[in-house]
């Protein structure tokens, strides 16, 4: 299987480990993974401010970039929503549906597409609090919400039960809002930076040695946010620990 | 153009495409015996059930409550009271009531509520300004949620219709639950048969 | 005049450490209540449903509705007013006091009266208007709005209360106990009730089969000023009608459970015609809503319910409260709502969200509250309703990430900057981000770096 891959902007600059964690991850598991190398943006900052213009030179860019791919996959929950709920600041042609509709989040892809039984390089001996980003779990719905009277499932804990040695532990607020949203970590900046100040403390009260996640932009804020406080935590991409990283 | 004619024009200018009215399904549960969950809600929502009757009727058992109170005025004429209640009086000269003593229609085990209207009532008034109220319930009334207490004709006929569910309550200070906020501080449930 | 600066007001409320903690505290724990409610009832998603399209229904035959409402009432013995607007409104109000000589008006909750700012206009015309919520009392004497449409006072410690009664009512300074306070505001209030020429009310819900409405609350306190005083007045907004007396039952069902986690209201009171020998009055009030009904994308806001449980579970709003968002309506259906009352004014509330959707999935009647915060932000850009320094910063970054050099250059660009420049020039007031966090460090190499060198095919 053949897939395009799609790396973030704030993963390419900031964090590249995780980008090598999910191409090595894909190709472990025998697909064959591209990176077209002119790729830049989703075209999400621009679009969640609602300025639509200003989102089409990136939009049309990221559909040039992978319009020869039945599949694309990213390690971001909510760069996968945006292009498959949004992406349209641009004509919706035929290519731009197919890329619309050919683009996967990671968890969803291993658990979904790939159905993964089974991660044997993998073992994270730590005590570990898992975040869902908001736009991964209530948008892409990789987990159940605690708002909604439902059963439970969750794809990311499916996928993370099969890492050797790995312990979960759940803070008191378990789907709340980590405060980074995009350019309201910017813009909104007081009740952001408590929003991820309360997050971190909530997962460090409840014993967690890592917060692991699906999406790099949440912990890059809790990271920040952690270390500012001088709290002892660490942050890891689910791709890294699903990779095998020991932490 | 009046403002109702403005008013009526803007919305049937605007109004969204059609959308169909969905069926209301009853939702009954018969798993429960309703009178334990009536009592159960109830008491979680701050109402007292009083005990069971014994000697001297129910003006023995209201005064065995309220042991201190000087006026008690009564809608049903299964209690007397000290003051006979003057349905053509102004409502504010029930001020003064300590004890009000009335017969509700039916409960609702769902949310532990009783329900009442002026022929319950004579005066409305009395189930707020007195300082306790007394309500006597047949405890075979007792519906089990709210889709079939909303079935009843009297919802369509009664001037004023009122589901009371426990004292009076507030928590605006601060998130204290305190009792009594406007309205009755106290409300017991008698379960005495029609 | 200035838009309301969201972020500004927010800072200064997570600055009173102690009052931020209780508000966000309190309400996480009605939001815990209403999950509790919610799990509890396995028709729950059903009922929300039900609730969605009752609403949808009503408004999309809102016209007929009305009309048959205003017939029942009638045929019930109430009078029906109709305002155009806040300004119409308050003058319905006045005439019908003063034609009864009424120089005192005892009232329970209505956000509808807050929206019409109907208190000064009444006041300034010789009419004393007594709130008596307790919440809504405590801000009236405070001057200050209520900062939630169920809670008002929820951003008041119980010294902040103690410290407005002793001001006003004459409660013992210093004495802070939530009884006692609560029991001198009931005596200060009876005297009120019983001497009132007029009560007035709002409507939670106004059924159109038989003219009658619902008014709920907790204290009974619309019990008393609709039961005592020969007039009540009732200020309705169009829409708040229903159809028929059996979908009450979904909307009593999910009111208290969605805005307090309880299962009723201590006080569900259904009003249909006047007691004998006095007057009920209704006044059903537009104000915008018959124009938010043709907005394609925004109508659904229409069939809010006034339950709260959206506020209750906004991580911003209960890290900012209420008085942040500077209009009557806040939180998630504040910024939904008010722009629609005025652009301008509210350009920056749909920023004042992180589109987590936690809204949507609490709201009784599913509105679809984030996808409407999104599609705000859309009408913001196109009718250029953006400050210039966001505006400018989200152009740069557009350009950018249009152009895969610009883009590679400006990624090695921070890179350098961040690891090169001195402390002070990374974290100062041109970095927002940089103000109560840590800024990330540069790797030695992008992705696009370590791609090129390890896996591109020659």
């Amino acid at each position: 299987m053949r897939v395009g891959l799609f790396i973030p902007c704030y993963v390419d600059a900031f964090f590249p480990d995780v980008g090598i964690a999910t191409l090595q991850l894909l190709e472990r598991l025998g697909i064959d993974v591209i990176y077209p190398l002119d790729q830049t943006c989703c075209g999400q900052p621009m679009a969640n401010a609602g300025c639509q213009k200003d989102a089409a030179g990136a939009e049309a860019l990221f559909v040039a970039n992978f319009q020869e791919f039945e599949t694309i996959v990213t390690p971001s929950g909510s760069c996968a929503d945006h292009v498959r709920e949004h992406l349209d600041a641009i004509p919706q042609t035929p290519e731009v549906d197919r890329v619309r509709r050919g683009t996967y989040e990671l968890v969803e892809f291993l658990h979904d597409v790939i159905k993964v039984d089974e991660f044997p390089w993998a073992e994270f001996p730590h005590q570990v609090g898992l975040h869902n980003a908001c736009t991964t779990l209530r948008k892409l719905r990789t987990a159940s919400a605690s708002e909604i009277d439902e059963p439970l499932f969750s794809k990311p804990l499916d996928l993370l039960r099969k890492v050797r040695g790995i312990e979960f532990v759940t803070p008191s607020r378990p789907d709340e809002c980590c405060g980074f949203g995009g350019t309201f970590s910017v813009f909104e900046e007081p009740v952001s930076a408590k929003m991820g100040y309360d997050k971190v403390a909530d997962h460090h009260r409840a014993g967690a040695e890592y917060i692991v996640s699906a999406d790099m932009s949440c912990l890059m804020h809790q990271k920040g946010c952690a270390e500012r406080l001088g709290l002892d935590i660490r942050f890891i991409h689910i791709a890294q620990v699903l990779n095998g990283s020991r932490g | 153009m009046t403002s109702r004619d403005a008013i009526l024009a803007t919305v049937r200018a605007n109004q969204p495409a059609p959308v169909p009215v969905p069926g209301i399904p009853l939702f009954e549960r018969t798993s429960r015996p309703l009178l334990e969950e009536f009592e159960e809600t109830l008491t979680r929502m701050g109402g007292k059930f009083a005990p069971a009757l014994a000697g001297g009727g129910l003006d023995g058992l209201v005064r065995s409550l309220f042991p201190d109170a000087a006026v008690i005025c009564s809608a049903t004429p299964e209690v007397r009271g000290t003051r006979a209640l003057d349905i053509g009086a102004d409502p504010a000269e029930l001020a003064d009531v300590d004890v009000g003593v009335v017969r509700a229609a039916f409960g609702v085990a769902e949310t532990g509520s009783v329900w009442l209207s002026e022929a319950e009532l004579k005066v409305n008034a009395l189930a707020y300004l007195a300082q306790h109220l007394v309500v006597l319930l047949d405890p075979t009334r007792i519906v089990g949620n709210l889709h079939q207490a909303y079935r009843d004709a009297r919802f369509k006929t009664a001037r004023y219709a009122v589901l009371v569910t426990g004292p009076s309550a507030t928590a605006d200070i601060e998130g204290v639950l305190i009792h009594g906020a406007q309205g009755v501080r106290s409300l017991t449930v008698a379960l005495v048969p029609l | 005049m200035k838009p309301i600066d969201h972020a500004e007001a927010s800072s200064h409320f997570i600055e009173a450490k102690a009052h931020l903690e209780f508000h966000d505290r309190r309400l996480w724990d009605l939001r815990v209540k209403r999950d509790r409610e919610a799990h509890g009832i396995p028709e729950w998603e059903e009922l929300r449903n039900l609730a969605s399209a009752i609403k949808e229904h009503t408004l999309s035959h809102l016209a007929d509705y009305l009309e048959e409402f205003e017939a029942q009432a009638k045929s019930n013995g109430a009078q029906v007013h109709w305002a155009r607007d806040a300004s119409e409104h308050n003058q319905i109000v006045y005439d019908i006091l003063s034609a009864h000589r009424a120089k005192t008006l005892v009232k329970s909750k209505s956000m509808l009266t807050e929206e019409c700012d109907m208190r000064p206009f009444l006041e300034t015309r010789g009419v004393k208007v007594i709130e008596t919520d307790l919440g809504e009392r405590i801000q009236q004497l405070d001057d200050e709005p209520p900062s939630h449409i169920v809670v008002p006072a929820v951003h008041k410690l119980r010294g902040d209360v103690a410290e407005v009664f002793a001001r006003t009512i004459g409660t013992e300074p210093g004495n802070n106990d939530a009884h006692y306070l609560a029991e001198a505001m009931r005596r200060n209030t009876r005297p009120y009730f019983l001497g009132a020429e007029a009560g007035m009310t709002g409507a939670n819900f106004a059924i159109a089969e038989t003219g009658s409405f619902v008014v709920c609350t907790n204290e009974g306190n619309a019990d008393l000023g609709a039961n005592v005083p020969k007039l009540h007045i009732a200020c309705i907004g169009i829409e708040k009608i229903i159809p028929k007396i059996e979908h009450l039952a979904v909307f009593i069902r999910m009111l208290s459970r969605s805005a307090l986690g309880s299962p009723i209201t201590q006080y569900t009171s259904h009003f249909r015609a006047p007691r004998p020998g006095t007057e009920l009055h209704i006044v059903l009030v537009d104000n915008g809503r018959s124009q938010r009904l043709g907005m394609k994308d925004f109508w659904h806001s229409l069939k809010c319910i006034r339950c709260g449980a959206c506020m209750n579970t906004c991580p911003v709003y209960r890290r900012s409260g209420g008085l942040s968002y500077g209009a009557t309506y806040s939180g998630p259906i504040g910024i939904i709502i008010d722009p629609a009352f005025d652009i301008r004014k509210y350009s920056n509330l749909p920023y004042a969200s992180t589109l987590n959707g936690s809204c949507t999935n609490v709201c009784p009647v599913k509105i679809n509250i984030h996808e409407q915060i999104y599609k705000w932000r859309q009408v913001m850009a196109e009718r250029n309703q953006l400050p210039l320094v966001k505006k400018e910063a989200i152009r740069i970054i557009g350009k950018v990430m249009s152009e895969p050099r610009l883009y590679r250059a400006a990624i090695s660009a921070t890179g350098l900057a961040i690891e090169h420049l001195p402390r002070f020039a990374v974290y100062n007031w041109l970095n927002p981000w940089g103000r109560q966090r840590e800024v990330p460090e540069p790797p030695k190499q992008s992705f696009r770096t370590w791609y090129i060198e390890n896996r591109r095919r020659q």
